[in-house]
């Protein structure tokens, strides 16, 4: 398969959308866009499939190499693993509810008359960059879409936001700017370390000594560690979810924070090992800080988005134990957990959305009894609600019980009790998530008016029907994901234990 | 040899309701949903019974043992070379009676609700969330791999909470299902944690292979396991303690019972279902199902359960004799009785003779089933009739609810330990393996059979006979005339009644015990002199204080003061808790974590944020534009530079 479709079809798409005439055009367009982004992200996890039952047994599949400068040693090399596979699938699942929900945009508080086609753009745009991202296979690539994703949300939030925009829009493009500064020369280190090379298998082969591996691991991982929340990196999120339009916050924790996940793992752990190992204690108790303190604060909020953006630093912090814990299965659930959070979470943005855009409220206090009007949405916060305290057969169970199977196998107690730290967050998550369902969806309808709202439109139910089909899909069936980020860990593995 | 897909079907059938009812039962099944969801439980039953009955007389027993055969066993996530979970059919003598008393029971209470709820705006939802329940705990009882039994313990938890909070329009509903979840889920990430002791220590998950590594002590994974501890107690015991206390979650054992109580804010016939019959043993269950780790290798744990259980037994005994509302009252008594369960399973032996107490406690677990099962239901006919839970509002209701009364006069024989009803054959079993093993414990279980015969009585009375009943804010000759509510709601009561009379003739011993051998029990007549006479006397008590309207409790009640009143308050454990979670959770943990990262973390960003503009506030001043001032600004770098190369760097 060809991988330069998958960036080609955002990008066709995007130019289509700045040509189009009217909301009605740009809608189905975008639409139509993702729908051929989903087609080919489900066909690239067959072909993908297909490639490792007849016994394909390379490192990175359907690789492209194309020369851009290559006297700098810059190239457009592209291919993808497992790893890739997933969160190609992730963002094309993201990516088509985003444009759902978004789909009447204009009618909306956070609407801007006439500036639909600019919204669309940039959502688009935005899934560019993710897609360009993780099929990158050079460094050099791979920064540039990383910005091609940040500039967008600066957008987003300051034009469609709602808030203190400003402060927020600002607040995050400045944190991820700078996260993207580390990287930067975290990137540059590894260039001239390793000849002169951004080549992501090219650098996995070559042997960077220790010390400079425990010198520039920190500028990546950290600098990653921006994007994807790590603590106490994380304060941009819940300021630049809460004023961030619906589609906004969907992709901000749907996929942008997975590139963070995804780089802290591909490019500081799996290219520094030694970097790795060395920093491995404090990431672990930088990540059960995040998530059993995320989880606390969650308790305390009092708007939706807030909650959600605080239990995602909770949830996002599995990711990271997963990557501190450096064993086969821990990477894997960390893998899942990206994968699961990112879709649990735009469900649970896409939810908090289609409730604010009734009511006009987000805070949990004014809501209560929506169930009896809006028992479609109501179920799906159910649903996502269900998902994220870690309700089996849904799909946050199986990513943290792989997390917490993998951590275990360290036999020392260090990691024993950070285990069991993380594990304690699923009963502060019990609490939280069941107080804000508690709130709003049960108990006595607190406005009268609420009675008259109307339940979700045809693109809502949509949105939410493809979110909660990969939920399930992950939550019943857990092994064909297992299957595809198992070897694809187990090659991190090997490069860490230095085989 | 079993038939897997036969014994898939059992659980299968009540999940296709639950999808069927959950997606169009709104749009399309608006009436019928109650009787697809009884049809579906229906043909579970006769497979259960079918299943039941071929593996008790037909392949189960092989030279005089019954065998453990698992059927299905699908890998559902691998997490390592041999360690993965798997979903499949694990058929062994207690697999196989519980999936006859969950079917029935749930059957049971499929066809009662049919005329309890009829009329209910959410019918389909109900219908759909008890097909989801029946199917996880069919889940549960057939799990043949320790992390399977795991996943469908959630589900049973998230199908109770979704019951208990049915009427989520009550604020005291939606309390009580917050509170049910997570104090069992408190409980259950004990049972994480020992899963993943378990797990490290034997490098499997699959029940059997886990049972095998675990209880041999010339296994190399004993071996290694004994060397780890901490506070001086070994891996192993830790790992049997935490999976023992998710147990103790579920089965509502003190001090994790606060939820049981509440959780009666559910339709009534749920609360016989899962928080009588069915959920609630789910703990005693587990911890039969790893009868031989506890009783092999960690006997100081499982000593520790029968403890537990004792008293749980006697503490909510005491609780149940002063509460007037009837369902929480009945709670009380299941968590009374599950403690005799539970402790039963704590003095037993693993084999021969000495295992009595497992089975006791299996057979217990069987006949408390139909007892109190029927003793909710017939709860449901009498709140049904007074729209009342409060025994303050009954009374003389003999009369009017007649099939109800003699109903519910046979459970509470039962449950009393009345000879020839269910309960007296099980309960004196369990008093016998108390007898032998641990005389302390024997004591209490004896103390707890009069009590439990006295606050059964008081309900009963209370209820049936005592001031003629009177429906509140309404005219007593034409209030509440619609009789005991048609052959839907009487018939399990019948049936259950049936039950809860005879099925302590079954010999359960030749069926289940600790080691599939037959045990023969042997009847002591001499024994049960003592247990029937304290359940007799305390009967008579109860018929002398209730039979009729007098000031006789409130007297005793007086008299007893300060135990009474804080017997109750329930001893003022729900406080216990409300001020740890309240005010130490949340105001000491909760608020400083929200008010740290509003004001620390994200002031430090803030703070850069500041700084960076202050700065370049200040210096922005330098580009003023004008040449002299730049020409300044040159003159003292080359002074510096200079001054710098001749003194320092020289």
């Amino acid at each position: 398969m060809n991988l330069l479709l998958l960036i080609g079809a955002p990008l066709l798409t995007a130019v289509a959308v700045l040509l189009s005439r009217n909301q009605q055009q740009v809608r189905w367009i975008s639409l139509a866009g993702s729908v051929v982004q989903l087609g080919l992200a489900v066909a690239l996890l067959l072909a993908f499939r297909q490639e490792t039952a007849a016994g394909n047994t390379e490192q990175v599949f359907f690789e492209m190499n194309y020369p851009l400068f290559s006297s700098l040693g810059i190239n457009f090399h592209f291919g993808v693993d497992g790893i890739s596979v997933a969160m190609i699938l992730l963002t094309s699942f993201v990516v088509i509810a985003g444009v759902l929900v978004s789909w009447n945009i204009e009618n909306l508080p956070a609407g801007k008359a006439g500036m639909t086609k600019e919204f669309y753009f940039l959502l688009l745009l935005l899934a560019l960059g993710a897609y360009g991202f993780f099929i990158s296979l050079d460094l050099f690539i791979l920064f540039f879409f990383l910005e091609i994703s940040v500039i967008p949300k600066y957008l987003l939030i300051g034009i469609w936001g709602s808030g203190k925009k400003e402060y927020s829009a600002n607040k995050l493009a400045l944190m991820l700017m700078g996260g993207s500064a580390l990287i930067l020369v975290g990137m540059l280190g590894l260039y001239f370390t390793a000849g002169h090379s951004f080549d992501i298998l090219t650098l996995s082969q070559t042997a960077i000594p220790a010390e400079t591996q425990h010198l520039l691991f920190p500028f990546l991982f950290l600098g990653f560690g921006v994007f994807t929340a790590l603590f106490p990196l994380h304060t941009w999120v819940p300021d630049g979810h809460s004023s961030a339009p619906t589609a906004g916050s969907m992709f901000l924790a749907g996929i942008s924070m997975k590139l963070g996940g995804y780089g802290c793992l591909r490019v500081a752990t799996y290219l520094l090992p030694e970097g790795a190992k060395q920093y491995a204690d404090i990431i672990i108790i930088l990540s059960a800080i995040a998530i059993l303190y995320g989880a606390f604060a969650t308790m305390m909020q009092k708007d939706l988005k807030y909650i959600n953006a605080y239990s995602s630093v909770s949830h996002v912090g599995f990711s990271l134990l997963g990557i501190g814990m450096l064993t086969q299965t821990a990477i894997t659930g960390a893998l899942m957990q990206m994968v699961s959070h990112g879709l649990m979470t735009a469900l649970f943005f896409a939810v908090i959305g289609m409730i604010y855009d009734r009511t006009h409220t987000r805070m949990v206090n004014e809501m209560g009894g929506l169930m009896k009007p809006l028992p479609f949405i109501s179920t799906i916060f159910f649903i996502v609600g269900l998902c994220s305290l870690g309700l089996p057969g849904l799909s946050g169970f199986v990513a943290e019980m792989t997390v917490f199977m993998g951590s275990w196998q360290n036999d020392d107690a260090f990691h024993r009790i950070a285990t069991i730290a993380a594990a304690m967050s699923i009963v502060v998550t019990a609490v939280y998530i069941l107080r804000a369902i508690g709130q709003t969806a049960m108990g006595p309808v607190k406005n009268e008016s609420f009675l008259q709202l109307k339940d979700a439109g045809w693109n809502e139910k949509l949105a939410a029907i493809i979110l909660v089909a990969g939920i399930l899909a992950i939550g019943i069936a857990p092994g064909w994901l297992n299957d595809l980020l198992r070897p694809a860990a187990e090659e991190i593995m090997n490069r860490i234990a230095g085989k | 040899m079993p038939n897997a897909t036969t014994i898939a079907l059992i659980p299968l059938l009540p999940l296709a309701g639950f999808i069927l009812l959950g997606l169009f039962g709104r749009k399309y099944f608006k009436a019928s949903s109650g009787i697809i969801g009884t049809a579906l439980l229906l043909i579970s039953t006769i497979l259960a019974l079918y299943t039941a009955y071929d593996y008790f007389f037909v392949y189960g027993n092989v030279n005089g043992v019954y065998q453990k055969f698992v059927p299905l066993q699908l890998t559902w996530l691998e997490f390592s070379e041999g360690v993965s979970i798997d979903m499949g059919l694990l058929i062994d003598p207690i697999s196989v009676m519980m999936l006859v008393v969950v079917t029935f029971v749930s059957l049971m209470v499929h066809i009662y609700s049919l005329g309890y709820l009829k009329g209910e705006e959410r019918f389909p939802t109900y219908y759909a969330f008890l097909g989801l329940f029946t199917f996880s705990m069919l889940g549960l009882v057939v799990a043949s791999n320790i992390f399977q039994i795991y996943i469908f313990w959630e589900l049973v938890g998230v199908s109770s909470f979704l019951l208990i909070g049915y009427y989520y329009d009550r604020p005291s509903a939606v309390a009580a299902c917050k509170k049910a979840f997570i104090v069992t889920r408190f409980a259950d990430l004990g049972f994480l944690i020992g899963i993943l002791i378990l797990a490290f220590c034997s490098g499997t998950l699959d029940f059997a292979t886990l049972i095998e590594r675990l209880t041999s002590p010339e296994s190399n994974e004993v071996k290694t396991s004994v060397t780890y501890s901490f506070l001086g107690v070994s891996a192993l015991s830790w790992g049997a303690m935490l999976v023992f206390i998710g147990g103790a979650g579920k089965s509502a054992m003190f001090p994790l019972h606060i939820w049981l109580p509440d959780a009666m804010e559910g339709p009534t016939p749920v609360s016989a279902l899962i928080h009588a019959a069915t959920m609630v043993v789910a703990g005693v269950y587990l911890v039969a199902r790893l009868f031989p780790i506890f009783s092999i290798t960690t006997p100081a744990v499982l000593e520790l359960v029968g403890w537990v259980g004792a008293v749980s037994a006697i503490i909510a005994a005491i609780i149940a004799c002063t509460q007037t509302d009837i369902k929480r009252v009945l709670a009380y008594s299941t968590m009374s009785q599950i403690g005799y369960m539970m402790f039963s399973l704590g003095v037993s032996g693993y084999g021969g003779e000495a295992a009595l107490g497992y089975t006791a406690s299996m057979f217990h677990l069987f006949t408390h089933a139909m007892f109190k099962a029927l003793l909710f239901l017939g709860a449901g006919a009498v709140i049904h009739y007074v729209h009342s839970n409060d025994m303050k509002d009954m009374g003389g209701l003999r009369k009017y609810l007649p099939i109800t009364h003699i109903t519910f006069l046979i459970a509470c024989l039962a449950i009393a330990g009345v000879p020839p009803f269910a309960g007296f054959f099980s309960k004196e079993e369990i008093l016998l393996a108390a007898y032998q093993n641990n005389r302390t414990i024997y004591w209490i279980a004896l103390i707890t059979s009069g009590l439990t015969a006295f606050y059964m009585f008081r309900l009963y009375f209370n209820i049936f006979w005592n001031k003629p009943h009177h429906a509140h804010g309404e005219n007593p000759a034409t209030a509440g005339r619609h009789g005991e509510g048609g052959f839907v709601m009487m018939m399990p009561l019948v049936l259950l009644a049936v039950g809860a009379a005879a099925a302590g003739f079954i010999p359960f011993g030749e069926f289940v015990s600790a080691d599939g051998k037959p045990l023969v029990s042997h009847f002591h007549l001499n024994f049960s002199i003592a247990p029937v006479a304290i359940g007799l006397a305390g009967i008579l008590i109860a018929l002398w204080f209730y039979k009729k309207q007098n000031d006789r409790p409130a007297k005793l009640a007086a008299s007893l003061g300060g135990l009474y009143k804080a017997a109750y308050h329930k001893f003022y454990i729900d406080e216990v808790y409300l001020f740890i979670t309240k005010k130490i959770l949340f105001n000491l943990v909760g608020r400083p974590a929200a008010w740290f990262d509003r004001n620390v973390v994200d002031g430090m960003v803030n703070l850069t944020g500041k700084a960076t503009q202050e700065v370049s506030e200040g210096i922005k001043k330098m580009q003023s534009g004008k040449v002299q001032q730049y020409a300044i600004y040159f003159l003292a770098g080359v002074i510096v530079l200079a001054a710098l190369f001749i003194y320092v760097w020289r």
